[in-house]
């Protein structure tokens, strides 16, 4: 069953078509990986998704519900959580915070009940510091939930991220660029993050990403982006194997010297 | 770092220069002659020789520290030089009052000072008796520096304990003379000065306290971390009834006069907890606080006036609730229009609606309604079973009352969910949204609660003063309030009492100063925020203690505990909600 659906999007920037004419659709319960060169409108897309730009064309269908339209906040609270390209934590909090706002769409007593200190109030907050601890520990940053956001090193920033994207509870998870700046032992270490949220926890996972082995390892489905245009799409053998994507990132001589020494290696 | 070792004279001449110019400067605006004949320890040293000498002697200090380090003499000669230097400009200026008739040019150089810069020895060996004294303070701070630390710190301490002591001589003279009579003043004090006797014993005292400080006071507060959180809240708890408690027989110790300060005080630290809310918590720079004030106090004059302008009569208490609702929603009409601005531009318009509000109380349009520039008179003092609390003694319970409910409210709401909201919205107001924050919502609940502070000050103000004019509304009072919460720290409740203490409270009490107390005020800033930028008592103590802390294990670095495909311990990484 299809859990976002998007059909003939398209965002404009003045005269620059930054998505043009994007359908696209993601399985419940899949990883499926959106890729292209810079500047190919991936990023804009993900922001069409989540409400941060409105789309000028077509529609987002999230389990049935329209996404256009709609505020980020409301987004999010529907059930989609993201994280971003260039880390966005909230610096100058502490990593513990940073997962309590995440909590936040979860999180019902008001902010008079937060003055009286009703007993609601008081167990809501226990339960989601403990949820934020455990969070801290799944993501590997034991230890650290005092440190303030923007002195824990690069790594554990990202994995920060991650763990306030998924305190919301979310359906569908939004990763930008993952493994941005990581080295391969860490992109593996990613990689079977991202597994296990969606083995674990049942998040549909959805990423932009350039790191081809993190790509083909764990996508079912890969989507390819070009000025904005989708030129391909199909199961990670499939997208390896395509001409136009291999001309989209290598130019037209190495499409045609790859295409031929991937017939050779296909047979695996 | 060669240089460091390198005997070089400049430094000397510039700190000297530095240090003889702002000398001079103090000495010809006239503040050096207003105090020459204020002693600070009675026949030794005045208040003017202080503030004429201390740029000199802090200079020094600073260029023996940039001294070479392997030659100790060094410092001594940078320091003798510094004050020599430092001497010139003052002398010059004597000098040249011998000749020409300088008030003429410098109203402010009046014979006092020149007395004064020559310590009564006439101009030439005047001269030279500066140039001497000035060297040797030079040298005489020079050599404080080269002091080891735990016989440098508790001097200076000293010092600075006999200074303040001195200062503020009047105010403590009349507190000893209330408890214990007049002969204990006169054991102590010698007109408005300090006997020697006592500047030594002082001198003493406070430099022994600070040495037992700087001994014990790591142990003090390792001892304190290292308690159990139950035990730390208990220690927390009782200081913080002790607080309330000293907080409640206040007045009885400071007696009216202070009183009086210590309510415009908390009148202003009660705009400032509101105002933290609104740009120390949501990081809404609003320049247009005062507005709110000033609706409050309106509003408790109009209820409660038994002057023509009153139209309800009410009694203070039962207005104060009034005042705040009109104050609140005052704020979210604000709020409604900049919702969707940011920085310099929600500066700008809140600064207009400040403008709007204090011109509308000026205007001719509203005067049948709040008396426009004649001002709002007759407003009634509060009235607790019969009497009326006229005494600022008795006063100050209703503002510290609401000083109170407002500390509390925001410790609360920092704690809170949606103190999480504010912060996260002030460090990144998209990623907030997209956390599923209500930015609306969010950005109304401070504008409200703050204007809701602020109309609560302005509604006991009111009170306190009988009638209030349109001109105590202006722009001053919101950029006060502003400077108050960055010099104490943003965002930080105690950070919010100190900085109104240095900035309404100081000036207060420095009443002395006169015509100078505007030149104070902008030294406390500037200095202040050269030496702590982040404010007295900066909010980064926000480590949040819970009975439910389970991070008991430390550990060192991110890698040791990455989710390790082959070596995870499936106990330990059980997903979180299943």
């Amino acid at each position: 069953m299809a859990i976002l659906t998007a059909n003939s999007v398209t965002k404009r920037f003045g005269g620059l078509v930054a998505v043009d004419n994007y359908s696209f659709e993601i399985e419940e319960n899949s990883i499926v990986s959106i890729i292209g060169p810079n500047g190919a409108g991936k990023t804009t897309f993900f922001n069409c998704l989540t409400g941060f730009y409105q789309a000028d064309e077509g529609d987002m269908l999230f389990v049935g519900q329209r996404l256009n339209g709609r505020t980020p906040d409301q987004i999010t609270r529907m059930g989609i959580a993201r994280t971003y390209q260039n880390i966005r934590v909230f610096p100058a909090m502490s990593a513990i915070e940073n997962i309590l706002v995440g909590q936040h769409p979860r999180l019902k007593a008001n902010w008079v009940e937060s003055i009286i200190g009703t007993k609601r109030y008081k167990q809501e907050e226990e339960e989601a510091e403990e949820e934020a601890r455990r969070l801290i520990r799944y993501v590997g940053l034991t230890g650290l939930g005092d440190q303030l956001a923007r002195n824990l090193p690069y790594g554990a920033q990202r994995r920060l991220e991650m763990a306030r994207a998924i305190a919301s509870q979310p359906q569908l998870l939004l990763l930008d660029e993952p493994t941005a700046g990581m080295n391969p032992h860490e992109s593996a270490e990613m990689m079977h993050f991202i597994k296990q949220l969606r083995d674990d926890l049942g998040i549909t996972i959805l990423l932009i990403e350039h790191d081809m082995r993190v790509v083909m390892g764990i996508s079912e489905r890969i989507s390819v982006l070009d000025f904005g245009t989708k030129i391909a799409e199909g199961t990670p053998v499939e997208i390896q194997k395509n001409p136009q994507v291999i001309e989209a990132y290598l130019g037209r001589g190495a499409a045609a010297g790859i295409s031929e020494a991937s017939t050779e290696t296909a047979t695996n | 770092m060669e240089d460091s070792n390198r005997f070089d004279l400049r430094i000397p001449l510039r700190y000297g220069l530095i240090a003889g110019i702002v000398a001079l400067s103090l000495s010809v605006i006239g503040i050096v002659a207003l105090f020459a004949e204020r002693f600070l320890v009675a026949g030794y040293i005045t208040l003017g020789e202080v503030i004429l000498f201390l740029a000199p002697a802090a200079m020094s200090y600073m260029a023996a520290g940039k001294a070479p380090q392997d030659k100790k003499w060094a410092a001594l000669i940078y320091g003798l030089l510094t004050g020599l230097i430092a001497a010139i400009p003052l002398i010059i200026l004597v000098l040249l009052a011998g000749v020409i008739d300088i008030r003429q040019f410098l109203p402010n150089v009046s014979p006092a000072l020149i007395e004064l810069l020559t310590f009564g020895r006439g101009i030439n060996a005047g001269g030279l008796v500066l140039l001497v004294v000035s060297g040797l303070i030079g040298l005489l701070s020079a050599a404080l520096s080269l002091l080891p630390e735990r016989i440098r710190k508790p001097t200076m301490y000293g010092l600075l304990g006999v200074f303040l002591v001195g200062m503020f001589s009047e105010i403590l003279s009349e507190r000893l003379r209330a408890f214990f009579g007049l002969d204990a003043v006169k054991i102590i004090f010698e007109a408005d000065a300090l006997k020697p006797i006592a500047a030594v014993i002082i001198f003493i005292i406070t430099a022994l306290l600070t040495a037992l400080w700087m001994e014990r006071g790591d142990k003090v507060k390792s001892r304190f971390e290292s308690l159990q959180p139950k035990q730390k809240t208990q220690v927390r708890s009782g200081s913080l009834v002790l607080g309330i408690a000293l907080m409640v027989i206040l007045p009885l110790l400071l007696g009216t006069y202070l009183s009086e300060v210590v309510n415009n005080v908390l009148i202003f630290a009660l705009m400032g907890f509101g105002l933290n809310i609104v740009v120390g918590f949501a990081g809404l720079l609003d320049l247009g606080y005062v507005a709110f004030f000033a609706i409050g106090a309106y509003t408790m004059g109009i209820l409660t006036s038994s002057g023509d302008l009153g139209v309800a009569g009410m009694s203070f208490w039962v207005a104060v609730p009034i005042c705040v609702a009109i104050a609140t929603f005052g704020g979210i009409l604000l709020g409604m229009p900049v919702l969707r601005m940011r920085g310099d531009y929600l500066a700008i318009v809140t600064l207009g609606f400040g403008e709007i509000i204090r011109i509308l109380a000026l205007s001719d349009l509203l005067k049948p309604y709040i008396g426009g520039a004649q001002g709002l008179l007759q407003i009634d003092k509060p009235v607790i079973f019969g009497t009326a609390l006229i005494k600022p003694d008795n006063f100050y319970y209703v503002v510290l009352g609401g000083v109170i409910i407002a500390a509390f409210i925001s410790y609360r709401l920092s704690q809170a969910r949606l103190g999480r909201q504010w912060m996260a919205m002030r460090e990144d107001e998209d990623v907030a949204e997209a956390m599923g924050i209500k930015l609306v919502n969010t950005k109304l609940l401070a504008f409200a609660i703050g204007a809701a502070f602020a109309g609560l000050s302005g509604a006991i103000f009111a009170s306190k003063l009988t009638s209030i004019f349109p001109h105590s509304f202006n722009i001053l009072i919101s950029i006060n309030v502003l400077c108050m919460i960055i010099v104490g720290g943003m965002g930080s409740l105690p950070g919010v009492i100190l900085g109104a203490l240095a900035l309404v409270g100081l000036p207060e009490i420095l009443r002395e100063f006169a015509e100078f107390r505007l030149l104070m005020y902008g030294v406390i800033l500037i200095v202040m925020m050269l030496a702590k930028p982040e404010g007295f008592w900066p909010s980064a103590v926000r480590k949040r203690e819970l009975h439910v802390y389970d991070d008991s294990d430390y550990e060192e670095f991110p890698e040791a505990n990455a989710p390790r495909a082959e070596t995870r311990d499936p106990g330990m990484h059980t997903p979180p909600h299943l």
